[in-house]
């Protein structure tokens, strides 16, 4: 793992004496992409950031893992975090922020006073605090805020939303936040893995990183992986890699179908699993669900829906009501009662949904049902009880 | 409550609250302080919050009960929170939850009469290589079994009467890793 090659201080030794124009330059030329799923260039972010005006700017890591499916950032954050504090602190040097928060699931509670020592240490350091590594005028501190079981707030605007006191429900964009963030200061919102993978660009340069992987999607990437597979953990792979290929690695060939993306990805039968995993390709944030030969496609679609219905914020009504319909639907479905017909109203609802919500949750809520529905129609249709049984044993 | 407790209550949040800068986004990390100290969240405290920062008591309310962390109903001394996901599921969850609610008495979103557990289902733990996984409070438990939820709540009950919630016996130990 390339992380572990990585000594940390490294990167950010060279990233502090280079410009923060340099800096992005170099970011920009490795072409590295938001490694929390939604692939928007790093570079491009941190740029508006840095082009705003204000006394005060924040550099938020978002570590709100809620995707299901997905433990790489926990894995980081106990194994690698002087990295990703290496990498917040590079942002902060190159947008011209002097505060930093962690905004860490409540859920990883048990990581805090870990982290909190490392903090720690990095201020007797010097990595942290004032005039870091004797970089005259550059101050940089980080705390530490807590998530409170809302994956909603994985979102950056809900996120911030959180972080300033009020109900994790996304905001509208534009403003975007890296003009009105955190308390209506510029922010730069990254995935606990970006920042991780930003020292590791300084320190082995941005071409070893922009040589790896696609031409839109650069680079290596993290992915979890469970499910029906003999060896699950955390991979790191180059972008690009093909779904067979993966799962040749991870030892589940075997599979039916895999869960791309968590709950809000999407379920890649395997006739497709000649498909790359790329943002141009299949997007994901690193999560893979092996689906093996005897399970039920309908119980996967009734996962990520109860998943769903119990953590869509409420703000959008198709969302909020629309998501308990598609699970009505998948309980008619489970008892073979449903008619093509009502079938594909249900998937025109869920496009509806994918349409008419303001946040990447509503957005996607309905993409597993949908793939479901689209690749398994045998599967699902006309079920009776024996069906059920014999896919069972 | 007596007019005393009330009184020693609200100087506890109030210096709570200028801890975190006696502003709104301090309004969270105070509400999970309480709700680790007391259980819960009482009515009584969020309007003693919105008095302090001169909100609406229904603005407390609203950020309170959108956190599932955060509670208005009391909870159980221990609140164990069994992981729903997919990935758990597959690797057995059911039964994992069936013998919690057969060696606990009560079903899934409900506190034992004694108040010592509370019994609720999460979402994704992070934890799916190697669930089924639960948290105990803070405290994450991994490849969990039928078999060993009785030795996970044996566990809990050895540290009645000398932990609190939030003290060592329950604090963080670092999950293990396979890779």
């Amino acid at each position: 793992m390339t992380f572990s090659k990585i000594a940390p201080g490294a990167g950010l030794r060279r990233a502090l004496a280079m410009t923060p124009q340099e800096i992005i330059g170099l970011v920009s030329e490795s072409g590295l992409k938001g490694r929390g799923g939604a692939g928007f260039p790093t570079d491009l972010k941190w740029k508006l950031a840095a082009g705003t005006q204000d006394e005060l700017k924040y550099v938020v890591c978002n570590a709100d893992e809620g995707e299901p499916g997905t433990f790489k950032d926990r894995f980081i954050l106990s194994h690698f975090c002087d990295l990703m504090f290496d990498g917040m602190t590079i942002g902060a040097r190159a947008i011209g922020a002097a505060r930093g928060i962690i905004y860490l699931r409540g859920e990883y509670t048990y990581l805090r006073a870990y982290l909190e020592g490392r903090i720690a240490k990095r201020r007797t350091d010097n990595l942290l605090g004032r005039g870091i590594l004797g970089t005259p005028g550059f101050d940089f501190e980080v705390e530490i805020r807590m998530g409170a079981g809302a994956y909603v707030c994985g979102e950056e605007t809900a996120l911030i939303e959180s972080l300033e006191g009020q109900r994790g429900e996304p905001r509208n964009r534009p403003p975007f936040p890296v003009n009105t963030g955190f308390l209506g200061h510029p922010t730069i919102v990254n995935n606990v893995e970006t920042f991780t993978w930003v020292p590791c660009i300084f320190a082995k340069g941005a071409k070893w990183f922009h040589d790896i992987g696609t031409e839109k999607s650069t680079g290596l990437k993290l992915f979890s992986i469970s499910g029906d597979c003999t060896a699950s953990g955390v991979y790191e792979f180059p972008m690009g890699i093909t779904v067979r290929e993966l799962l040749e690695e991870v030892g589940g060939t075997d599979a039916k179908a895999v869960q791309v993306g968590g709950a809000s990805g999407r379920c890649v039968p395997a006739s497709d699993f000649g498909h790359a995993i790329a943002f141009e390709d299949i997007p994901t944030g690193g999560s893979i669900i092996v689906i093996g030969r005897g399970r039920d496609m309908l119980d996967v679609a009734e996962n990520f829906l109860e998943f769903f219905v119990d953590e869509s914020c409420g703000q959008c009504t198709p969302c909020r009501e629309g998501i308990s319909k598609l699970l009505e639907g998948v309980r008619l479905l489970k008892a073979g009662r449903c008619s093509m017909h009502y079938l594909h109203e249900l998937c025109s609802l869920g496009e509806t949904i994918q349409l008419a919500s303001k946040c990447g949750l509503g957005q996607s809520s309905p993409n597993a049902f949908l793939s479901i529905v689209e690749n398994f129609k045998d599967e699902i249709m006309g079920r009776t009880n024996h069906e059920h049984t014999a896919l069972k044993s | 409550m007596l007019e005393s407790e009330r009184e020693q209550l609200r100087a506890d949040i109030e210096r709570r609250v200028s801890d975190f800068g006696s502003n709104r986004s301090a309004l969270i990390p105070v509400l999970q302080e309480v709700q680790l100290q007391y259980g819960h969240v009482s009515e009584y405290v969020m309007q003693v919050l919105a008095d302090i920062l001169h909100i609406h008591p229904v603005e407390v309310y609203g950020v309170a009960s959108f956190y599932s962390f955060i509670g208005h109903r009391k909870k159980g001394r221990f609140v164990i929170r069994l992981c729903r996901t997919l990935s758990c599921e597959m690797q057995g969850k059911d039964r994992v939850a069936r013998q919690l609610e057969n060696d606990l008495g009560i079903p899934f979103g409900e506190t034992t009469p004694d108040g010592n557990f509370t019994l609720e289902w999460a979402n994704c733990l992070g934890m799916c290589d190697q669930g089924p996984a639960l948290l105990v409070n803070e405290r994450i438990y991994t490849r969990v079994t039928p078999q060993s939820v009785h030795d996970i709540l044996e566990e809990c009950r050895s540290a009645f009467g000398v932990y609190t919630l939030h003290e060592k016996a329950l604090s963080c130990r670092l999950p293990t890793q396979d890779k």
